[in-house]
């Protein structure tokens, strides 16, 4: 999702917590930029992230986690775009490629073989079709339809869709 | 590992879930201030954790006592913050090399909980750590000059790491 202007969060995990907590870290980003009148840098957001993650952690004593993991990338003026990987017990790293779940043993290996630093959109959109079509191929539960979303210098957005399975469209009545 | 009035600390660079690598380009060594490094192995989130609780602890002493921790109080501190979760612990060991008075170097490891071990020579910690103890006991000599020094622990890190499956993808090596 949109985390605001020039952040975007994505996350995977249990589907309650998921929606929940990415909402929360949404909400309170927007309180930042509200209080301070400045939009958070993408590492002060993935640290916040992480500390919310690392509190529930050991609240009450027991493992307790959020289910969620999370990708956050995000673009700022000063050093340019940055990817940060935060797993569900609050380990975070800065990334240049990232990926979550049982796609992420074929899209890593896909994206170590052809990344370099410096793609251009093109070949970054073209790397991502590559793991797209490795997952469609190789996973046994793999999902049908996929999103690309591209943050950079003009903002975050929606950039396309790669469909094998449209929905059908509703009759009207 | 100690030298003569210096030390050297060394870590790996993978960081990984299980079997899965997902970066090789990790950092496990933090700096206290200019004269004491922490490293911390194990759990990434706990150690993430365990290292701003101790940053934070050491910037308020910094601000009372107007000077920097020796590394004998601060492994004292990291000690007792271990102990403190006993019934939860953190999972991660860490390891303490500073400088003390006169430049007198001072190492030590920990396990999960803060039991504290001293050493003159070397400590280690990690999945690696019974290679590690192999390694450094064959390649250590007393008061080795920094160049020296620096070799020495990193031949013996890599050749420790290069047998397990858990450890690897390069080092980061410290001299002080």
């Amino acid at each position: 999702m949109v985390l605001d202007s020039h952040k975007l969060i994505a996350a995977s995990g249990e589907s309650g917590d998921r929606v929940q907590f990415t909402e929360y870290i949404q909400k309170n980003v927007a309180l930042y930029q509200f209080r301070n009148g400045i939009p958070l840098t993408t590492a002060a957001a993935a640290n916040f992230t992480r500390g919310e993650l690392a509190t529930a952690l050991r609240k009450v004593s027991i493992l307790n986690p959020y289910f969620v993991n999370i990708l956050l990338a995000g673009y700022d003026k000063e050093t340019g775009p940055s990817l940060y990987y935060i797993d569900y017990i609050a380990t975070l790293h800065k990334v240049d490629k990232g990926a979550f779940g049982y796609g992420s043993y074929f899209s890593l290996s896909m994206m170590d073989r052809h990344y370099h630093s410096g793609m251009t959109v093109e070949e970054a959109i073209d790397l991502v079709d590559k793991c797209i079509m490795e997952i469609r191929s190789r996973l046994v539960v793999a999902p049908p339809n996929f999103v690309i979303k591209i943050v950079d210098k003009d903002g975050a957005r929606e950039y396309a869709w790669r469909e094998s399975v449209k929905d059908a469209a509703v009759a009207s009545a | 590992m100690v030298g003569k009035n210096c030390f050297a600390i060394a870590s790996d660079r993978r960081l990984g879930v299980q079997l899965q690598t997902i970066a090789t380009d990790f950092k496990r060594i933090y700096k206290v201030h200019d004269r004491l490094f922490l490293g911390l192995s194990g759990l990434a989130t706990d150690a993430q954790t365990l290292y701003q609780r101790l940053v934070f602890r050491h910037k308020l002493y910094q601000l009372r006592e107007e000077r920097d921790m020796k590394p004998e109080t601060f492994a004292n501190l990291v000690s007792a913050i271990l102990y403190e979760k006993r019934f939860g612990p953190y999972f991660c060991q860490p390891v303490i090399a500073g400088l003390g008075d006169e430049d007198k170097p001072f190492i030590c490891t920990m396990d999960s909980i803060g039991a504290k071990e001293l050493a003159k020579d070397f400590v280690v910690a990690g999945t690696a750590s019974e290679s590690l103890y192999g390694a450094c006991e064959s390649m250590f000599k007393e008061g080795m000059e920094p160049e020296e020094l620096f070799e020495t622990v990193s031949q013996a890190l890599l050749s420790s790491v290069d047998r397990d499956c858990l450890s690897g993808w390069g080092g980061h090596v410290y001299v002080v």
